[in-house]
């Protein structure tokens, strides 16, 4: 029997393959009738073991855009699992049902797991703070279609940089494309964890500097990554207190960046990038949004072979 | 200095780190077997200054990617009428199963208990293994 294909963290697609899912999300996105019954059909089962609005309605839309079906729960709680059953023996059955799993579950490592039970192709939509691969397919490909490009720019990544692993994740595939730059601002407490800079940075030879101030370095951006300050990381309330207004984007700030800066954000967003930013053109995290979901459209398509 | 006499057919663990041995010794079992085992602490090396030996007098099935883990500077020399067939120099396992255990609360294998715990070695100098689900990075000096 053929083995599924698995997209279970972002090194499980080549850059090549990366390419093509850009090539059709762009088509997709340009054509709106493509692929349109391309998964008449089909079922796609979306097992939400911890609760997610955006990831897992961007997943039901891609489907429902490409003419298939979906099933699932968006809670253990309205599953098996709240029975006991183990994860291996969920993953079998609804492998009975549907024709590609999308898994979110808290455990890390939960959804390789499930791959080595599924006879259909399982892509990992966040295991707890490990790999969210379709969320940097979504940042890569925003940049790609608003910059035209993934190399030879310079990226800042703001805010908590030490947990966000949308972070880790974006900061690793950059870096598998030549001449990109990339700036980390965050305070002490939250800066990029070492093993990115010793694993991937310095071994790849990628330029990177660390500031804990983002108007330093704003004008020399090209993109730039805000994630949100999580209060329930730090010990002390008043160093949150102090540290969570150091990384607000407001307009005055967004006065010191490049014309042609683009600002992401995987959100949801809390306070870190003010309202009135919205306005200004270079803030891009409601389209991110809607490109994730063509990305998404993308890789089902190509998962289940249907373009 | 101390006379063994030689086994006809078995194994000889040879160059284990000194008080390694008895580790080895019990993993193995060797405490309970009806045949005869030589088990050497601290016989001089010149490579290694001291090391222990165990000398086993029947053919057992030893799994080696443990025993590389335990120590890959030991060597095993198989014995077959008295003469030595085979050295087999040890070396860390790339993958090891349910040998070096996941300590992450955050892993799946924490709850999935019929989960095997499989490890990937990622440096070889440092012994550092990588957990297949979560990543969490263990050293084959943990197995120690």
């Amino acid at each position: 029997m053929k083995q599924p294909r698995h997209v279970i963290e972002p090194g499980d697609l080549t850059v090549q393959e990366m390419e093509e899912l850009f090539t059709l999300q762009e088509r997709i996105e340009g054509e709106p009738n493509y692929l349109r019954t391309a998964c008449e059909g089909k079922i796609l089962a979306t097992l939400f073991f911890e609760p997610s609005t955006r990831t897992r309605l961007s997943f039901e839309a891609a489907m429902l855009r490409l003419g298939g079906s979906c099933l699932g729960f968006a809670e253990p709680g309205s599953s098996s699992v709240a029975k006991g059953e183990s994860l291996a023996d969920t993953v079998r059955t609804v492998a009975c049902y549907a024709d590609l799993i999308v898994m979110r579950n808290p455990k890390e490592g939960a959804a390789k797991l499930a791959s080595q039970y599924a006879d259909i192709p399982v892509i990992n939509a966040g295991d707890g703070g490990h790999h969210h691969p379709t969320q940097t397919l979504t940042d890569l490909a925003t940049i790609r279609r608003l910059r035209g490009t993934l190399s030879g720019l310079t990226v800042g990544f703001c805010g908590d940089l030490k947990f966000g692993r949308t972070v880790h994740s974006l900061a690793q595939g950059l870096a598998r494309y030549p001449g990109n730059r990339m700036v980390f601002v965050s305070p002490p407490e939250l800066r990029i964890p070492e093993y990115i800079v010793q694993d991937i940075l310095v071994p790849q030879g990628i330029e990177y500097r660390e500031t804990d101030k983002l108007e330093k370095v704003m004008g020399d951006l090209d993109v730039l990554y805000m994630t949100r300050v999580q209060k329930e990381r730090f010990f002390n309330e008043e160093d949150y207190i102090r540290l969570k207004d150091s990384y607000i984007l407001d307009q005055n700030k967004m006065t010191l960046g490049k014309k042609d800066l683009i600002v992401l954000h995987p959100l949801p967003r809390v306070n870190e990038i003010a309202m009135e930013v919205d306005a200004d053109p270079r803030a891009v995290y409601f389209k991110q949004a809607r490109y994730g979901m063509f990305v998404r459209m993308a890789l089902i398509a190509q998962l289940l072979g249907v373009r | 200095m101390l006379n063994i006499a030689k086994i006809k057919n078995g194994i000889v663990i040879d160059h284990i780190k000194a008080e390694q041995g008895i580790r080895i010794f019990n993993w193995l079992g060797l405490g309970k077997v009806p045949y005869t085992v030589a088990f050497v602490v601290n016989a001089s090396s010149q490579r290694m200054g001291k090391k222990d030996i165990i000398k086993i007098d029947n053919v057992i099935s030893i799994d080696f990617a443990v025993l590389g883990l335990i120590d890959p500077n030991i060597t095993v020399n198989i014995i077959e009428n008295e003469r030595i067939t085979e050295k087999i120099s040890l070396k860390l396992p790339e993958r090891v199963e349910n040998v070096l255990i996941c300590r992450n609360p955050r892993c799946v294998t924490s709850t999935e208990k019929y989960a095997p715990h499989i490890f990937h070695l990622v440096d070889r100098e440092r012994g550092v293994y990588r957990c297949e689900y979560c990543d969490e990075r263990r050293s084959a000096e943990d197995f120690r």
